[in-house]
């Protein structure tokens, strides 16, 4: 936590002193402290929405442009979301205009205009508002060091989200390139409160420069609490129906009220149930980000002007706008992530020194654990973060080849700088080679069309483009988000229908014409695919028949998993509803509960098949791959397992034989192998695959045929996946998958994490029948299939069905 | 109804079509027992190389060898004397000027002992210079072979369109290349390693194709399903 309060150290020129004075202002300690360090190679400032954030990250430049003796651009600043961008131009008009300053300030992101853009590079205003990928294209172009001539200051807002993701660190490397053009580059950053504040602050100097961190007053703890309803949560599931009316009651008495959820499908049948039961007709709306753009850009509008009571909404309200008159918010679920949940909380009452106030829903009887060992850990300021690791180097691929498109360069001189980003202080020369190779020549072991390299060495020794003309692709391709791929949802009309948002291409491939889901807090009915869209028409029916699109997963990170299992040691539960204390009291009679240090495994009979159930307590993505890696194991051993369901903390397999001996199984080299023999060729592999594969420049997304005809005979990158498996399997692209497999979707590092932490103490009990922990688990949707023969066995069915079907079967 | 599966061999889907009894093989091939014939399509040999020449990311270099090995099996199993290569078997002229040596070696090796044709495609317009002849298309009498179907031609088997069939099994969609067969005409899924498809319910294939037609799908065992019950 802090080590001080600093205390005001400067005072504002007269011209704002008057400014600040004339609007009844007083600036911030933190403000003050931002303006005395103007000079400081780098500056971190941690403070809580509502603080002023954005004048203290300003009113150095706009004191230092105050004089006007500045030419061109000053001050970059830098958001994760476009929408940011435009909001900040927006208040900082304010002051400019009252004070007439001689600034100008412009933003640029991928909806500036063609004309805009041309002209900015040309002629750069003062301010440049913009985002990691619009400021990546520009250091792309050849004239990069013109435009930038003269830049001083660097702001960079919301760091503490884009240090979690690799926009993040793309962005990171894209400022050694703005270093080296203007060496005396100032760096700020501007973060939310997080548990680490030192590892963001070595992630924004240039290293190994140093970082002071100023840290605002974080005002008065929030007011958090779990929503009081008269009937329990359910056993499983995450609609939190149950909460409706509780949920209302809340909204009634507030002015305005931000409901998160953790996915949008969940978010989608909260908001149609919620409307079910809105029996006064008050304005309630929704936000996410499948959602189409205008639709949110409405949302956000009547949310601003104070029309809507509630909003319900997912992540994409994490960051961004300030919404004045928020005095409630409710998160619905486990938030998995006491960081985040502090965060969120942050979003509620941004009036400075006024507590905020939040209202925690469990959506089933495990969850109330979870909210309550969240809760408790909010309370205590214990937030949670699993740090980073290395730069990726998919990232830095990418990186290269921008650096290609500018022009020429030194590969030595271009490693020095990129170690002077903080997440990539420790890459190798050999490491960077590899990645320079990649981009060069693809690195493959068979040297085969080495005329035709992308990047090659001319004879003073720089790297250049082979062909100019490949910069166009190249640019087309910047950035490191991953919307895994998406089909646009229209209502079906004559010419084009309204555009209501996105689902992801499976789910689309799921739908039969009339099937109806919700999306935008409509059911809709599926009509047909026409030319990558998906064409719906309104469905006047109550019950939709899904609500789908996936979105982000978070596990449940380590910290809370730990609080959970601390919980569970202690004797009994007071502060637990007492449906949920007689519940685990329950399981401790019939088997046992988990416990911290050691791995609990219940075997039992049920229904005619066997189960075994691991509670691991690593997380939802972790307990899949667990699954996927068991299920194997016990194929092998002549379990014959059938399927298996995960949560956050156990995993559920059934099968047809019981366990006996799970010693075995849960050895660290025989999980190892089986991640490395049998993962190789699973789905989540492949698909971690495809989105380093995409960043790093092998699979081009656009292209400009792409473009013209909107439809492509494309091969997948499945293909190009099992290809280096075969014949390349040390390709560094591999060597990057499996890295990425230690998080994310795979997340192979919790596994090893709780194999470390339990070290061979494993209890396996054999219990005559299913026990109150793990009942819940056969509620579970997202069952998996043990894969395999089945898959042929499936097609075998379905094919000899359509044929009978049609009368073609003999 | 010439159409209806009869016995299945080992790994492929038997049929009759214009008098022939052909087997649709798993790997993506067409045989013909009675000419000991064995016909693929849309090799796309040397995609890699054209790839790179034209400055897009260099893919692995590796689809001409993978191609052929799955062709030597092919052949091996067979022991066809007769290869058809159906056109686009070259990614164009100048990557099958460009193959390694050791890669137009295995060719010549393959093509020992064995009647070969080349029938040219869109991608390799000219002739190449490996062994066989070269046509622009190809009668075997009772069919035709060429590259793009000749929607008033009869007895036809043609490839170009890479048809590839998206089944919904309840528990998960599966996607191959697939065959689609009617009394008119055969359409042949692309053979090569570096080919992505088009959905057999496209408008170009479903008006290609008559309305009792079937996609065959590719995979371990071959599938045959109506076309016309495959949906977006």
């Amino acid at each position: 936590m802090p080590a001080s309060y600093l205390v005001g150290m400067s005072t504002l020129p007269p011209l704002f002193q008057d400014w600040f004075t004339r609007r009844g202002w007083s600036a911030h300690p933190h403000q003050l402290d931002m303006l005395a360090r103007a000079e400081d190679p780098a500056l971190l400032l941690i403070a809580p929405t509502g603080g002023g954030k954005t004048m203290a990250g300003f009113l150095p430049t706009l004191v230092d442009l105050a004089a006007g003796a500045h030419d061109g651009l000053h001050t970059l600043y830098i958001s994760p979301l476009k929408a940011l961008a435009a909001d900040i131009k927006r208040n900082l008009r304010t002051p400019v205009q009252d004070m007439k300053l001689p600034i100008r300030i412009e933003d640029r992101t991928g909806d500036t205009s063609a004309t805009a853009r041309k002209r900015q590079r040309a002629d750069p205003p003062h301010i440049l508002l913009t985002t990691p990928e619009s400021l990546a294209l520009l250091t792309s172009y050849e004239d990069a060091p013109r435009m930038f001539a003269g830049l001083k200051r660097v702001v960079i807002d919301e760091i503490h989200a884009l240090a979690e993701s690799k926009r993040g660190d793309q962005l990171m490397l894209a400022l050694t390139r703005l270093q080296e053009i203007c060496p005396g580059l100032r760096r700020v950053g501007l973060s939310a409160t997080v548990e680490d504040p030192d590892a963001i602050a070595r992630y924004l100097a240039r290293h190994p420069d140093p970082c002071d961190i100023l840290i605002a007053d974080p005002g008065p703890d929030p007011d958090i609490a779990m929503l009081q309803t008269t009937e329990p949560p359910p056993w499983a599931g995450g609609g939190a129906a149950y909460a409706i009316p509780a949920v209302m009651d809340q909204i009634r008495q507030h002015t305005t009220t931000l409901i998160f959820h953790n996915t949008r499908a969940q978010a989608e049948i909260f908001f149609h149930n919620l409307w079910l039961a809105n029996a006064d007709a008050l304005p309630i709306g929704i936000h996410h980000g499948s959602l189409d753009r205008q639709q949110r850009e409405r949302v956000e509008a009547a949310m601003q002007r104070g029309e809507l009571r509630a909003i319900v909404c997912t992540g994409s309200l994490d960051l961004g706008i300030d919404w004045g008159d928020v005095d409630l918010v409710i998160q619905v679920g486990a938030p998995k992530n006491v960081k985040r949940l502090v965060q969120r909380i942050g979003r509620a009452n941004h009036r400075y020194n006024a507590p905020s106030k939040a209202l925690l829903v469990p959506a089933n009887r495990f969850e109330v654990v979870e909210c309550h060992a969240a809760l408790e850990a909010a309370k205590e300021h214990d937030l949670d973060g699993a740090p980073r690791g290395p730069g990726p180097r998919d990232v830095l691929c990418q990186h290269i080849l921008i650096r290609a498109c500018a022009g020429p360069f030194d590969a030595s001189k271009l490693y020095q700088q990129i170690i002077t980003a903080g997440a990539y202080a420790g890459l190798t020369r050999a490491e960077f080679d590899d990645c320079l190779d990649f981009c060069a020549t693809g690195g493959y072991a068979l040297r085969a069309y080495d005329q035709w390299q992308r990047l090659l060495q001319r004879p003073d020794g720089h790297w250049q483009l082979r062909d100019p003309r490949a910069a166009r692709l190249i640019r087309m391709n910047i950035g490191t988000i991953q919307d895994s791929d998406k089909l646009k949802v229209r209502l079906q009309r004559a010419r084009g229908g309204k555009p209501l948002g996105e689902v992801e291409e499976g789910f689309a491939a799921s739908l039969t014409p009339g099937d109806t889901f919700l999306i935008g807090g409509q059911i809709v009915r599926y009509e047909n695919l026409r030319e990558m869209t998906v064409e719906v028409s309104r469905d006047r029916g109550r019950k939709p028949k899904v609500a789908v699109f996936s979105g982000t997963k978070f596990a449940t990170s380590t910290q809370l998993s730990h609080r959970i299992l601390r919980l569970f040691a202690q004797e009994d539960w007071p502060d637990l509803p007492q449906h949920t204390a007689d519940w685990l009291d329950l399981q401790r009679q019939m088997s046992e509960l988990p416990q911290e240090g050691r791995l609990l495994i219940e075997s039992f009979p049920h229904e005619g098949r066997e189960h075994v159930c691991i509670y691991g307590f690593a997380g939802r993505n972790a307990q899949q791959t667990l699954g996927l890696i068991l299920s194997k194991r016990m194929e092998e051993l002549g379990l014959d397992p059938l399927g298996f369901v995960s949560t956050d903390y156990a995993t559920l397999i059934w099968g047809l034989e019981p366990l006996t001996d799970a010693a075995p199984l849960f050895t660290r080299d025989a999980l190892r192998q089986g991640l490395e023999s049998w993962l190789t060729g699973n789905t989540l592999m492949k698909r971690t695959f495809r989105a380093s594969a995409t960043i790093a420049g092998l699979i081009t997304r656009n292209t400009p045929q792409a473009r013209k005809s909107g439809r492509q005979a494309t091969f997948s990158s499945d293909i190009l996946y099992d290809t280096l498996v075969k014949y390349d399997p040390d390709h560094l692209l591999l060597d990057i998958t499996r890295e990425e497999a230690m998080r994310g979707l795979i997340d192979f590092g919790r596994i090893e994490e709780m194999i470390a932490r339990v070290e061979g103490r494993i209890d396996l009990h054999r219990l005559p029948r299913v026990t109150p922990l793990a009942a819940p688990l056969f509620l579970e949707a997202g069952r998996t299939p043990v894969d395999g023969a089945a898959q042929e066995r499936l097609l075998q069915e379905e094919t000899d069905r359509l044929m009978e079907a049609a009368g073609l079967s003999n | 109804m010439p159409l209806a599966p009869k016995e299945r061999t080992m790994n492929g889907f038997d049929f009759e079509f214009g008098g022939a009894a052909l087997t649709a093989l798993g790997s993506g091939a067409l045989y013909w027992a009675a000419q000991n014939l064995i016909c693929v399509s849309d090799l796309h040999l040397g995609k890699s190389e054209r790839r790179a020449r034209l400055g897009e990311a260099p893919l692995p270099p590796y689809e001409t060898r993978d191609t052929l090995s799955r062709l030597e099996a092919d052949l091996r199993t067979t022991s066809a004397t007769v290869v058809i290569c159906l056109g686009d078997s070259f990614d164009d002229p100048a990557a099958a000027d460009a193959l390694p040596e050791a890669e137009k070696l295995w060719i010549t090796a393959l093509q020992a002992g064995r009647q070969w044709i080349w029938i040219e495609g869109n991608h390799d317009p000219g002739p190449v210079d490996l062994g066989g002849s070269h046509r622009a298309e190809y009668s075997y009498d009772p069919l035709i072979f060429r590259h793009i179907a000749d929607p008033d031609e009869n007895h036809e088997i043609s490839g170009h369109y890479h048809p590839k069939t998206t089944l919904n099994t309840g528990h998960r969609t599966i996607t191959r290349p697939s065959f689609l067969i009617d009394a008119n005409r055969i359409i042949l899924p692309a053979y090569g390693t570096y080919t992505g498809g088009l959905r057999s319910h496209d408008a170009t294939l479903q008006s290609l194709m008559r309305s009792d037609a079937l996609a065959v799908l590719t995979g371990p065992t071959p599938r045959p399903l109506p076309l016309r019950s495959v949906r977006d």
